[in-house]
């Protein structure tokens, strides 16, 4: 979209100006996650760029990893002020645990129905997929608290359990919606032709169908995680006090000792961002090429 | 398969059933089959979520818990012509059923009864002692009606015997009432809230307003990231959209925690304007912990919303349109206004719903960097729920945001349709 020679210097103008903005845009959408970068390094207990940290040359007194250190569980720091326990571990662990059970679930239950609706059969196909979608539309704190109310009748709050059912209820549309989307265009004639081989309903889905789902299938799974990794509302209500997750924790940390530790979960968490964007994108990249979609 | 036409023209399968009805049979079977693959997660999904709905809905009209608590008294009461105080027959109903009901139903429904009229609380729970004493004593009063009076003058008072009329039925709207500031005077007509207890229009109101210029704010910087993103070339946008989707990817927690750490007063914005010399090192704004701390943090949050449905359209849009348009004479601005911005409308209208949508209902954020004055209706909800534990109320705050919700979608599944949406 390059300026064309014989534009007018207002052209010109608007053009700069144009670029410009949307530069500044992105710096909106991005400045933010770089910035808290630096600060987790830092060795002031307060989430700041201290002075040490701006000097040229760089101060080395003002860097250092001891809220890494504090984050994983080392409390050899004599100057801690603050409570220093394995509770960030504790919830890294409960987090990937309810993660990996939920996205099972959901992958599993969510595919299985993505298949079902792509079906040219399946009837009151819209009435279904707005059941199947509506977690994702209701706001999370209607949904916590409907669950609240109905999970404490059954005894299910304050146990991993509710946590799960919830979790895999919320992340399931993610699911439908990516598989569902790997699906549209696919040739029926692949499996009435695997059919005609002799090959059994189950294998036909194990050695046709899948393969060619699977960039959807992993990364509807991607999106039940991190859904699941991220949520904070329905464990706030739902979890008991010792049940920690990340999120709890950061929402926690935001709310009682603002310290640098929450910014250095932040960074780590940053970075499995960028690892889970990057892998989504290589699949849809690599699913696109599989049907024969050229990238548009 | 050999067909056989028979005398009737009818067509026939070798086995001889008419075509059709094979036809059909083979039909409901794949369309069984088909819905046997959407059953359990169809099932898992009203069960672990649409029942949960559908159960606080009918918490927010919900009244029968006190009628479990008062089943006699209320009885009576509905025999009383209302006329003065009511008769012996309720008093001796109401005395028995305090001093044997339970300890957590009566307590439960005292706070119900508080809400249509304050003071019952604090008038039973002195009277269902001194009450207690009496029967244990064994020496029951002739008259339970003086006895009471004469415990607590607060039985005397007819104004709290109105007030009962509100329970009686086990469906009530007061929580309805309650949420858009409005309450039962004693004699069940609908009035305001006292001036100290309006709360709730307040907070309605600045959810639609925070919702409406936080979709102003990304429509506006969304337009154009958009439509250079989908002008690029794939090389360059392809590059240029991680900046969208990162944000996309990234905890909302993480993105929430940075904005305090750009927006507070010894934060990054606040650092750079005093090193550049713009305001004094006493002068540091506020822009956390107060409305415009939850509308700068939402619109970033909820940017990548507008901009990926504007780059799917504007992505379509031919390019040859433009230079048409000036090649027919058109100033680029006109041509822009005719031509180019009325082909973006279903991206916007498909982008601003989203938005919109996505904000009135957001909890976390304004929770966190909104401090007083910037709080939404979520808010009020997990408030309810976790601290006041006025259910009912909670219910009802949530029924209505709920409504609100679904009459959005309904407009943008007709404009856009919901099996549309994408992501990434």
């Amino acid at each position: 979209m390059a300026l064309p020679s014989y534009a007018t210097p207002i052209q010109r103008t608007y053009y700069y100006l144009y670029i410009f903005f949307c530069c500044v845009v992105f710096f909106f959408l991005i400045a933010p996650l770089i910035a808290i970068i630096p600060i987790s390094f830092s060795k002031s207990p307060f989430m700041v760029f201290t002075e040490g940290m701006m000097s040229w040359p760089p101060d080395p007194d003002a860097w250092s990893f001891r809220w890494y250190r504090y984050m994983v569980g080392i409390c050899t720091d004599k100057n801690l002020t603050t409570p220093c326990g394995n509770k960030w571990m504790i919830g890294t662990v409960n987090s990937f645990f309810v993660g990996f059970v939920s996205t099972f679930f959901a992958t599993a239950l969510g595919t299985l129905a993505a298949l079902g609706l792509s079906r040219p059969h399946m009837p009151y196909k819209g009435l279904i997929m707005s059941i199947l979608i509506s977690p994702m539309i209701v706001p999370l704190i209607i949904t916590a608290a409907g669950m609240f109310f109905f999970y404490a009748k059954i005894n299910l709050v304050y146990t991993f359990t509710g946590i799960i059912l919830a979790h895999i209820a919320l992340s399931t549309p993610f699911v439908v919606i990516t598989v569902t989307a790997t699906l549209v265009g696919f040739d029926m004639n692949m499996v009435k032709a695997s059919q005609s081989l002799g090959a059994k309903p189950m294998r036909t889905f194990f050695k046709v169908i899948m393969p060619l789902i699977l960039p959807g299938v992993i990364s509807g799974a991607l999106f039940a995680f991190i859904t699941s990794f991220d949520e904070v509302v329905i464990v706030m209500f739902m979890a008991s006090l010792d049940q920690l997750t990340i999120p709890k924790q950061m929402w926690a940390g935001i709310r009682q000792e603002i310290s640098p530790v929450i910014l250095c979960m932040a960074t780590c968490l940053v970075a499995l961002s960028i690892f889970l964007l990057t892998t989504v994108e290589i699949l849809r990249r690599r699913s696109e090429k599989l049907r024969g979609i050229t990238a548009r | 398969m050999e067909v056989t036409i028979s005398a009737t023209n009818e067509i026939l399968t070798t086995d001889g059933i008419p075509l059709k009805v094979s036809l059909k049979k083979a039909e409901r079977k794949n369309k069984i089959r088909a819905f046997l693959l959407v059953f359990p997660l169809l099932l898992f999904i009203i069960v672990t979520f649409v029942v949960p709905i559908g159960d606080m809905l009918l918490r927010s009209v919900d009244d029968s818990q006190i009628n479990t608590v008062f089943p006699k008294t209320f009885e009576e009461y509905k025999k009383w012509d209302r006329q003065d105080l009511p008769p012996e027959e309720v008093y001796k109903s109401i005395f028995f059923e305090l001093a044997e009901g339970e300890g957590i139903q009566i307590g439960k429904a005292l706070t119900r009864m508080n809400y249509s009229k304050s003071g019952w609380k604090s008038l039973i729970k002195k009277t269902k002692r001194k009450i207690k004493k009496i029967v244990k004593s064994g020496d029951l009063p002739t008259s339970y009606k003086d006895t009471m009076i004469e415990i607590h003058k607060g039985w005397g008072d007819p104004s709290f015997w109105v007030s009962m009329s509100q329970m009686t039925d086990e469906r009530t709207l007061i929580y309805y009432w309650n949420a858009i500031d409005r309450t039962y005077d004693i004699d069940g007509n609908v009035i305001m809230q006292d001036e100290k207890r309006r709360m709730y229009i307040k907070t309605w109101i600045r959810t639609l307003k925070v919702s409406v210029y936080v979709t102003f704010f990304c429509l506006i910087l969304g337009f154009p990231v958009a439509h250079l993103l989908a002008n690029l070339p794939l090389r360059y946008s392809n590059l240029l959209m991680i900046f969208v989707l990162l944000p996309f990817w990234t905890s909302l927690l993480v993105r929430t925690t940075a904005w305090i750490v750009m927006l507070q007063q010894k934060g990054v914005i606040n650092g750079v304007l005093v090193w550049l010399g713009i305001i004094n090192d006493d002068q540091r704004i506020q822009m956390v912990y107060n409305m415009t701390g939850t509308i700068i943090a939402m619109t970033q949050i909820l940017l990548p919303f507008m901009i990926l449905p504007l780059y799917s359209v504007m992505k379509v849009i031919p390019k040859s349109h433009m230079r048409a348009a000036q090649n027919l004479g058109a100033k680029p601005v006109k041509a822009f206004i005719r031509v180019y911005l009325p082909q973006t409308v279903p991206g916007m209208s498909a982008g601003g719903l989203l938005v919109f949508v996505l904000a009135i209902g957001y909890f976390i954020t304004p929770e966190l960097v909104g401090g007083k004055d910037g709080q939404l209706i979520g808010h009020w909800i997990a408030y309810h729920l976790k601290t006041t534990l006025n259910w009912g109320l909670c219910s009802a705050i949530g029924s209505i945001l709920l409504a609100v919700m679904l009459v959005l979608y309904w407009l943008y599944n007709k404009i856009v349709g919901i099996d549309n949406i994408k992501l990434g």
